[in-house]
């Protein structure tokens, strides 16, 4: 399958629109449907989209494991972070309003932030958990 | 109905099918069915997950496990009744259950008039996000999500560490 052409380039058209759409669903997640976990599922699957049709080992050059293995708890740290940031500028933790000088700003910056870190932790999961799967048939 | 139909057709394939391969993607067909029927129900967020965590990630999953293992489903050893009676129990107190929910698509009940309201009267306001679904998940029930989040990276971190480190072990021991 790795040297069909018409798989190839099939494939290459289609990654960078996987991406942004990707992308649109995480940054547009604010007005339709979507957010950080679709985005991330969506972003893993480009990157496992990569891998089947141009192998592991192209696939890992790209994403290297050791940066998927760093997403997966990079996530999580960056949503408990923002809780975190949120106490330390006085107000609860998780309540973004204090993030930004006015509440509702706040607000909308901590949803951004948080999703980022959902984003993060679900692509670095499904992407660690596929390479993984399909590392142990070598 | 029809997507029902085809979901009751499906299932019964999957049960009776002995080629894992088949099974795998009737899974797929399943979710994507399933994604369907949460369109037609205006769970569009949800129905986007179904989509492509059920019938992508899962299915690219478990054909990466088949890879891995045989692709025939041996014969059962024990006969079915004992489970068919059990999940035909299960499936009629459940649909006993249905009765006491109210009609669907009535406004009225507890559930809608609890903490609803106040979201969906206070979001824009408070938060700026039209989507009254993000600014319930990341905001209100920020500390839900949070959880999600660590569920989700304590299965990766599981996943990792079970078929990693076996890996491992298992090099060593052909070694010595």
């Amino acid at each position: 399958m790795r040297y069909d052409t018409i798989l190839r380039i099939g494939a290459k058209l289609i990654l960078p629109f996987i991406l942004l759409f990707a992308l649109y669903v995480q940054f547009h997640g604010d007005f339709g449907p979507g957010g950080g976990f679709q985005a991330g599922v969506v972003s893993a699957a480009m990157v496992i989209l990569y891998a089947i049709i141009f192998g592991l080992a192209a696939a890992q050059r790209v994403v290297p494991p050791i940066l998927v293995e760093t997403m997966v708890p990079l996530g999580v740290l960056i949503y408990a972070g923002v809780g975190v940031a949120a106490m330390l500028l006085g107000g609860d933790y998780l309540n973004y309003s204090v993030l930004l000088h006015d509440p509702v700003h706040g607000q909308e910056f901590g949803i951004l932030l948080v999703e980022i870190g959902v984003l993060v932790t679900v692509a670095g999961t499904m992407t660690a958990i596929f390479y993984t799967f399909v590392g142990r048939g070598r | 109905m029809v997507l029902l139909t085809l979901m009751a057709a499906v299932t019964v394939g999957v049960v009776r099918l002995r080629n894992l391969f088949a099974v795998v993607i009737l899974g797929g067909i399943y979710s994507f069915l399933m994604a369907s029927v949460l369109i037609v129900l205006d769970a569009v967020d949800v129905a986007m997950t179904e989509a492509s965590v059920g019938a992508g990630i899962a299915t690219v999953l478990m054909l990466g496990t088949l890879y891995l293992t045989k692709v025939e489903e041996h014969r059962p050893v024990h006969t079915p009744l004992l489970p068919l009676f059990v999940a035909v129990v299960t499936a009629a107190v459940l649909v006993y259950g249905t009765y006491g929910l109210p009609p669907f698509g009535a406004a009225d009940t507890p559930m809608h008039l609890h903490v609803a309201p106040y979201y969906l009267a206070q979001s824009i306001e408070q938060t700026g996000v039209p989507n009254v679904v993000t600014s319930v998940l990341a905001s209100y029930r920020g500390y839900d999500t949070l959880g999600e989040v660590t569920v989700i990276f304590t299965a990766g971190i599981g996943v990792l560490l079970l078929l990693k480190g076996r890996r491992r072990d298992g090099e060593k021991g052909d070694k010595a």
